[in-house]
This record gives C-alpha cells, structure tokens and sequence, in this order.
C-alpha cells in the first residue's frame, strides 16, 4: 500500500450491506465522513488506536477476567471507525424498539396477570408457565405503570438490503450501556478532526434519564426518593459498568450487604445509621436477589427485598421475572405477541426462526443445518451455537445428535449477512460485521438512547460480535 | 456542612486505602535510607531494624536466615506472601480504590490503576540492591502524587475527613515505629545518653521522615537524641510528626461529629486528647528518662484505639 494512498482504496465490502460506503451512496454526511477517513493516513490511524487503547486501559474501562492466581484487566477492543446511522434510519430503529419494548411490558404485564395471552392460544402456555424465569411470586402483582423492563437492550442486525431485524432482546440485565458513553468520549477526545461540523445526537443524558426513570417507579408519596445501584460487587465481569452508572446518576453504588429490610423497608447502612431507599436499579440476576425467595445460600442479595417490593415500599428495576419475555424461542412468538397487544404490525422484522421444540422445525433444522444458524435456547454470549454454513462434517455431525437428544432447547434460523463496517486491521481500513444494541429506558414512557452499542466481529469473517468471543466495539452517531 | 450520604462500607475503604498508600510512602522512604546508609558503613544491623521496625521479625525469619540487603528488599518490596509488602499493600490500596471508583476522582482511580499496575510488573531484578534507590524515589513520588491528587479532586464532604483520619492514623503510626526503632538500635543502653554519637545515623532517621533540613534550620548546632526524638515527636510544625498527625485527627474527627453530625466520635476524641496532652505535657527528656519504647508503644495502642473507635461508631456490624 502507498504511503500517501488513500484508506479506503481497495476497501472490499464483499457482498455485504456496508454501514459506511452504501450509507455514503445516499448521504452527504456519510460521503463527508468516508472523505475524511480516507484522508487519514493509516499510520497516524495506528497512532490514535494506539492511543485508545492506552487510555482504555489506564482509566480501568476494562472488565476483569479472573485466574487462579490473578486478576487481568481487559478492554473491549476499541475501533476507531464510527458506525453512523443517518436520521431517517434511526428514526425506524428508535420507533421499533419503542414498540417492541411497549409489547414486551404488556406481554409481562398479561403472563403475571389475567394470562390472556396463554388462554387465547398466541403463545403455547407451556412454553412460559414451565420457564425457568417464570416467576410465581410475581403473578398478581401490578408494577407501577406496568413497567417491567426498564432498562432493555436489543439487538439489531442488517441483512444484506440494508434492512434492519431484531435478533434478540435483552430484558433481565442488559449491558453494555457505558460503553457506548465511553466510546463517545474517546471520540471526541481523539477524533474532533472527524467530527467536526457533523452534528451528532449526544449520547450524555443516559444516567439523567435512568435517574428519572427510577424516580417515576418509587414509591409516589416520597418527594426525594432515594436511588440506589446494587451490584455484585468489584469482582463481577461488568464492575466498571456498575461504577459508571452509579456516578452518572449520582447515586450510591451498594452491595447486598449494604442494605437491609425492617418492617418491609428497605435501609442502606450509611455512617449516619441506617438510611431509607426508595428505588434500586439491580445488576444482581433474579436468582441472587433475596435468599428468602431465591436461591438460599446467595450471599449477594438481600433478605426480605421481595417482600418489601410487593407490598410497595421500595421499587425494583428491572423486575424480577422478566427473562420469561427474552427468551429465544418466546423470541418467534414476537411478531404475533405485537400484533396482539398493540395491533400494529411489527416496525422492525424478526429473524425467521425455527422452533426444533416443535416437531415440523426440529425436521427442517436437521434438514437444513448446513445453511443455518442453531443457537441453545439458555445461552447468551455467544457460546454453545453453531454457525451451518462455516462448520466441517465432523462439527455438523456432533451436532446433529446434541438436537436430537434435546431438541427444546434449540431454535434455528437462516444465516444473516450481517452488514459491516471498515474497521482498521493490520494497518488498513477491512470489512468486519457488525450489529446495534440500542438501549431503552422505560419508567412512565419510553426513551431509547440515541445509537446504542455497535459490536463489532474483529476477526474476518467471524459474524460473533461478543465480546467474551473476539468482538470489540465502535461509537455510533446518529446524525440530526 | 452536610452533603450527600456516605456508605459506611465506603467509609471503611477510605481509611484503608488512606492508611495503605501511606503505609507504602513510609517503607519506601524507610528502605531508601536504609540502603543509603547502610551501604557506605560497616553495620549491616541496619537491615535488620526494618524487620523490628514493622514487627515482622517472626514472618521474616521463618522465611530468611538472615537480614540482608537482599532478604529484606525481597521480602518488604515485592513478596506476596508478606501482607506488609509493598506489593501487597499496593494490591490492597488498589481493591479499596476499586471499590471506590464511584466516588473518588477519575483522576485518583486513574493515576493509582497506572501506578499500581507498575508495581505489578515488577520483577525481581528491579528490587535488587542495586536498583532500589530508583525504584523507592518512583515509589515515593507515586504515593505523593495520589496524595496531590487527591488534595486537588476529591470532594470535600464527609468522605474527605475519613480519607484524612486514614492518612493521619499511619502517619503518626508510622513515624512513631520510625522513633522507636532507630532510637533503641542506635542507643542500646540509658548509660549511653549523651555518649558519642554516629551523627550520620541521626542524619538517616531524620531523611528517612524528610525531616533532616527542618531540623537543622531548628537546631542549626545540635544533634542529640533527645532533640531529634522531640522533634518527630513533638513539633508541631514538621507535617509528619506525631503531634502534628493527631492534631489533624482531632479537627476530622471533630468535622465529622459537629459538621456532618454523626454521632459516635467521642471515644476516639478522647483518646486522641489523651494522646495529645501526652506529647505536649512533658518534655521529651521526662519520657525518655521513664522509658521512650514504653511510651512509644502506648503511643501506637493509642493509635490503634482511635482506629477501632471510628470502625466501632462508622461501620461495625451492629
């Protein structure tokens, strides 16, 4: 390559939708932004990532990964190529997320309550009542504002037209959130030259609109309430996700042992004596929350919370049972579950997706395996699926007999080509696949973080943008 | 005053993280002068008097044969299993930043997550007598700029005065072990009072506390022990004296109860008021005749009682 040559010369997009130059084709902005770039020399792209990547790691925006002996900070890798989505785009994303989460809230509020949606046959009862997330202790209690999933993250990819489908949601505890924050940060402390004159949605108010979020669910007769983020604590993988959200909504950062229930209310031991706590943003999983309830030997959560939740004097976000709505195979029943409470028809598409619970799917996925993607119903991170289309004889042999002894436990669906994005790799601007997760944040209404976390698979070819498997991440503008 | 609520978990890990990174200032000077001193004399017992100095010699001597240049820096710079290392306290200052990170400064997480993942790598040929001068003046301006840093960042509420009460408990600690030490190594016997003096000792307790040109603008003539012992002890202007330290303890503590009013500071002020008329009552000549390790040592229960008192009131388990 020529010193002097241009970034994206030679740039191969290889069939795929690519966020930057077919974004280019239509927008001014986006073609301004692809001049740019390729104006850079790559040295000096080399230079900045360098410089990322140091100040990453410095300022502790790692997760930490523990061995027997040791405590290793990682980062997630960060690409300097901002995914940009024009207006018009992000006007179809943030739409779809609010409706997808306003039928996800009232989906919940149904399996929880009158269970219509169970008698009226749309999603086979079988299916939620016997879910492990299901929750019992949850079942006629109302939640203020029929909020159950305040914080929601979902994931979005492109196919090769460009359109955008759901690939999943994330209900429970999504994360990834100060990432996106932190990425724009780094943007704009390493990048101005790029931005300049571009004006982006800014990304700044998340922890403003969490706060307000938390405040609308507290209980409604205490003027100030008092917000609190429970965390496992400081050797939990996403710790710095935790600090950052604690500081950005300015409140206090507990753990289980911080707190206590008397008389159904919740107190936090403070050097004070023992303080009241009004709303609790939790990044504890259900099952950690309270030994009275859940699992009996958690030293994490807090005895007595449940109790005190129900009978209303503290709020809990998200809600304790909300995994029974984000499952994969719930996922097929999405369009249907829109449909039925909404009556609109759903913004953005759903991945076809095979049922091998059922038999007709479980016989088209066997049939098909070469050609499609087959994920576990109860993993997430990427581990236990397998990709057809890139795996040997051996792979698709051992995994046809994994479906055949537990068939429920799978769904499949069609290989995406997932759109990409140029992304710097061995000195040059290379395709690599990405995805979106927007975040949406849900008290008395709904409010989706303009952009949301870009993904990006960073080894070539690799369509597994998570971050325990080799992905790493980029900012997202949307433009005004 | 007033302001925002603190966890007393939170409280809990400030005076550690506080006491931590004072306590590693205090070895790292204490080696440093230590290995300037005792290279250039014939006394190897010098080495031997860092052991005494933490109370380590039981761990120590499990461990090493001996007190040498090498054993000593190998065990106090970057052994793991000594919790009085270095190395450890560095790990521990660092899990009590980290469980901080919501409420100190990016700038303090920053600078402590850079310093202490240097002192993590490394190696043992960096803790080699040859290179230690180097690697305790690093250590030291580390510690420093935390404690810049934190002078210049961190917010000035309730938090603060439990940072200080930490800074001030190991400071006065510290310095008292400091005292104590060099005062029986260098003077054996009471019959030796007034005896010949190897100055240059003097000179070593006096850098080692960053006291020697203070002293010496104070008493430009002189140097005996008694002078040098009531000046670590006793002035009230040297910012690592002990009366010093306990006089800024009484001002947090007093914050902490008049400012914030919290309740539960009386016990540690009334150590700390006993403490003070201790070091301010009597001229350091009246303790050294009665005994300076015994008073010395009753100096650092002391210490440890007003610890003990603040955990009692802040953040024991009820």
């Amino acid at each position: 390559m020529l010193a002097r040559g241009n970034l994206l010369d030679g740039y191969d997009k290889g069939g795929f939708f690519c966020e930057l130059v077919d974004g280019a084709a239509r927008d001014p902005a986006l073609r301004l932004i692809a001049e740019r770039l390729a104006a850079i020399p790559a040295e000096e792209l080399e230079r900045r990532a360098r410089i990322a990547e140091a100040e990453l790691y410095n300022q502790g925006i790692t997760f930490t990964v523990y061995s027997e002996k040791d405590a290793i900070d990682r980062i997630l890798p960060f690409d300097l190529v901002p995914r940009v989505l024009t207006a018009a785009e992000w006007n179809t994303l943030e739409r779809g997320v609010k409706q997808r989460v306003a039928a996800l809230n009232a989906f919940l509020g149904d399996l929880y309550g009158a269970q219509k949606i169970l008698k009226d046959g749309v999603v086979p009862a079988a299916l939620v009542l016997g879910h492990p997330c299901f929750c019992a202790e949850m079942v006629g209690f109302a939640v203020p504002h029929g909020t159950y999933v305040h914080v929601c993250g979902i994931d979005v990819v492109r196919d090769s037209s460009g359109a955008f489908m759901v690939l999943e949601d994330n209900a429970r505890t999504p994360s990834g959130v100060s990432y996106v924050i932190e990425n724009r940060n780094m943007m704009r402390r390493l990048f101005p030259d790029l931005m300049a004159g571009i004006a982006v949605r800014p990304v700044g108010s998340y922890g403003m609109r969490l706060h307000r979020a938390l405040c609308d669910i507290a209980p409604p007769d205490i003027a100030d309430p008092q917000i609190v983020l429970l965390s496992p604590g400081i050797y939990n993988s996403a710790y710095f996700e935790h600090i950052f959200l604690a500081r950005e909504m300015g409140v206090p950062l507990v753990e289980g042992r911080d707190l206590v229930v008397q008389d159904h209310r919740v107190f936090m031991r403070t050097t004070a004596g023992l303080a009241p706590v009004h709303a609790i943003y939790r990044r504890l999983n259900d099952d950690f929350l309270d030994p009275d309830i859940f699992r009996p030997d958690s030293a994490l959560g807090v005895r007595g919370l449940i109790e005190a939740w129900r009978r209303g004097r503290v709020a809990i976000a998200n809600a304790v049972g909300t995994g029974v709505a984000d499952d994969k195979a719930i996922y097929a029943y999405m369009p249907r579950i829109i449909r039925y409470y909404l009556g609109e028809d759903p913004i953005l598409a759903n991945v076809e997706t095979h049922l091998c619970a059922e038999a007709g799917g479980l016989a088209y996925t066997l049939d098909h395996l070469h050609e499609l993607v087959v994920k576990p119903v109860g993993e997430s991170g990427g581990y236990g699926l397998l990709i057809g289309p890139h795996a040997t004889q051996n792979e698709l042999a051992t995994f046809r007999e994994r479906l055949r002894a537990d068939p429920a436990n799978y769904i499949s669906q069609p290989l995406i080509s997932l759109s990409v994005s140029p992304t710097l790799a061995d000195g040059q601007l290379k395709a690599r696949h990405v995805d979106l997760r927007p975040f949406a944040i849900t008290g008395r209404d709904t409010w989706v973080l303009p952009g949301g976390l870009t993904r990006v698979a960073l080894r070539q070819g690799s369509l597994v943008v998570n971050s325990s498997q080799g992905g790493g991440s980029k900012d997202t503008w949307v433009l005004e | 005053m007033s302001g925002p609520l603190l966890l007393s978990r939170h409280a809990e890990c400030l005076v550690w993280l506080a006491r931590y990174m004072e306590r590693i200032e205090n070895l790292a000077r204490i080696l440093d002068v230590t290995d300037t001193f005792v290279r250039h004399g014939a006394d190897q017992s010098g080495w031997e008097a860092v052991v005494w100095i933490n109370s380590d010699d039981e761990p120590f001597f499990r461990k090493h044969d001996a007190a040498t240049a090498e054993t000593v820096l190998d065990f106090y710079l970057l052994d793991r299993e000594n919790p009085n290392s270095i190395l450890s306290a560095m790990l521990a200052a660092r899990e009590n930043a980290r469980t901080l990170r919501p409420l100190i400064s990016t700038e303090m997480w920053t600078q402590m997550n850079v310093f202490s993942n240097r002192v993590r790598a490394l190696k043992r040929a960096d803790a080699a007598p040859s290179r230690v001068s180097g690697l305790c003046a690093f250590l030291k301006e580390a510690c420093q700029a935390h404690a810049g840093i934190t002078d210049g960042t961190f917010y000035r509420d309730q938090g603060w005065a439990f940072y200080c009460i930490g800074r001030y408990l190991e400071r006065a600690d510290q310095t008292s072990r400091l005292v104590d030490i060099k005062y029986n190594t260098l003077l054996p016997k009471p019959g030796d009072v007034g005896g010949p003096l190897d100055v240059s000792q003097w000179h070593a307790l006096l850098r080692a506390a960053s006291g020697y040109h203070a002293f010496r603008r104070l008493y430009p003539s002189e140097m005996t022990p008694a002078l040098v012992a009531g000046f670590l002890l006793m002035n009230h202007a040297f910012p690592r004296s002990v009366v010093l330290c306990v006089k800024q303890l009484e001002i947090y503590l007093s914050q902490l109860g008049s400012g914030y009013t919290l309740r539960g500071t009386y016990p540690a002020l009334e150590r700390l008021e006993e403490l003070r008329a201790a070091l301010l009552d009597q001229p350091i000549e009246a303790v050294l005749e009665r005994g300076l390790h015994e008073f010395l040592d009753w100096v650092q229960m002391q210490l440890r009682g007003v610890h003990d008192a603040v955990a009692q009131a802040f953040w024991a388990e009820a």
